[in-house]
């Protein structure tokens, strides 16, 4: 497993979505009746979930502690570049 | 608790090596203004806010800004990276190499290290909110004078956004300070 373009392609998708996911977040909190805002955060997690287990599958650990899950018996996490390396 | 995602919020790239430019953008680092202080600003106030959307408000800004935190630190990092010795003491970073070489330290534009002087906690929601909705603005604008300075445009496209930031976060205190002045006119008995 290799970071390489269509690893960075996905991860600027995760990054966009994520975005939405944490904009709605904010604004529910303190607009916690939109019922609007709760499909489009509830769309924007599904959708992150999907892209964020495709990521796991193809390129590598993006969360620790049991958030995620390591492929294959070398542990990645600790091997993978870090996001100011990248 | 809190849980670590292996990648920036915000992309990170930067056309050159800018020692200049590090070491007037790592104010948002250690500075008064800077994300370190806002992140640990707003997690230590959730204890004392009385209302659920006061305190959602505060852990989820201050969980963003550590993300800040990150993307500040990439930058000045992905600036520094390489440097010479002559290249750190002609951009004013000879005493940083003294102290430090080239680690990340918290510090303002002119090297002196954070303090927690730089952020408060009155007890009070009203003092607490505006004090964050003041810290927002200030925020706000030392991105404008850190874009005013920049001369690499990659990097003021991320601080761009994280001057926009800012200015949501603002609109997000602002809704939340009307909220508990409600909450708190409604508690009153005459």
């Amino acid at each position: 497993m290799v970071v390489n373009n269509s690893c960075q392609a996905l991860l600027c998708r995760i990054q966009q979505v994520e975005f939405v996911a944490l904009e709605l977040n904010l604004y529910l909190n303190t607009h916690p009746c939109d019922q609007r805002a709760i499909e489009k955060f509830n769309r924007a997690y599904q959708e992150l979930c999907e892209l964020k287990n495709q990521y796991e599958q193809q390129c590598g650990p993006l969360m620790n502690f049991g958030f995620g899950m390591n492929k294959g018996n070398t542990w990645l996490w600790a091997q993978q570049p870090w996001p100011w390396e990248m | 608790m809190w849980v670590y995602e292996k990648k920036l919020q915000y992309p990170v790239n930067v056309s050159r090596k800018n020692v200049h430019l590090a070491k007037w953008i790592i104010t948002q680092y250690g500075g008064p203004d800077g994300e370190l202080a806002a992140s640990l600003r707003y997690l230590n106030q959730r204890y004392s806010m009385p209302t659920e959307r006061g305190k959602a408000t505060l852990n989820d800004i201050g969980t963003e800004e550590l993300a800040h935190l990150e993307i500040v630190g990439t930058l000045v990092y992905k600036l520094t990276k390489d440097a010479t010795v002559a290249e750190l003491k002609a951009a004013g970073l000879g005493g940083h190499y003294a102290d430090h070489d080239r680690a990340l330290f918290y510090v303002d534009a002119n090297g002196h290290p954070w303090t927690a002087e730089y952020i408060q906690a009155k007890g009070d929601p009203i003092a607490d909110l505006l004090e964050n909705m003041a810290v927002e603005q200030k925020a706000r604008a030392t991105y404008n004078w850190l874009i005013n300075l920049s001369d690499d445009p990659q990097v003021t496209d991320v601080l761009r956004f994280l001057r926009e930031r800012e200015v949501v976060h603002f609109q997000r205190f602002g809704e939340t300070l009307n909220y508990i002045q409600e909450f708190m006119d409604s508690k009153k008995c005459f």
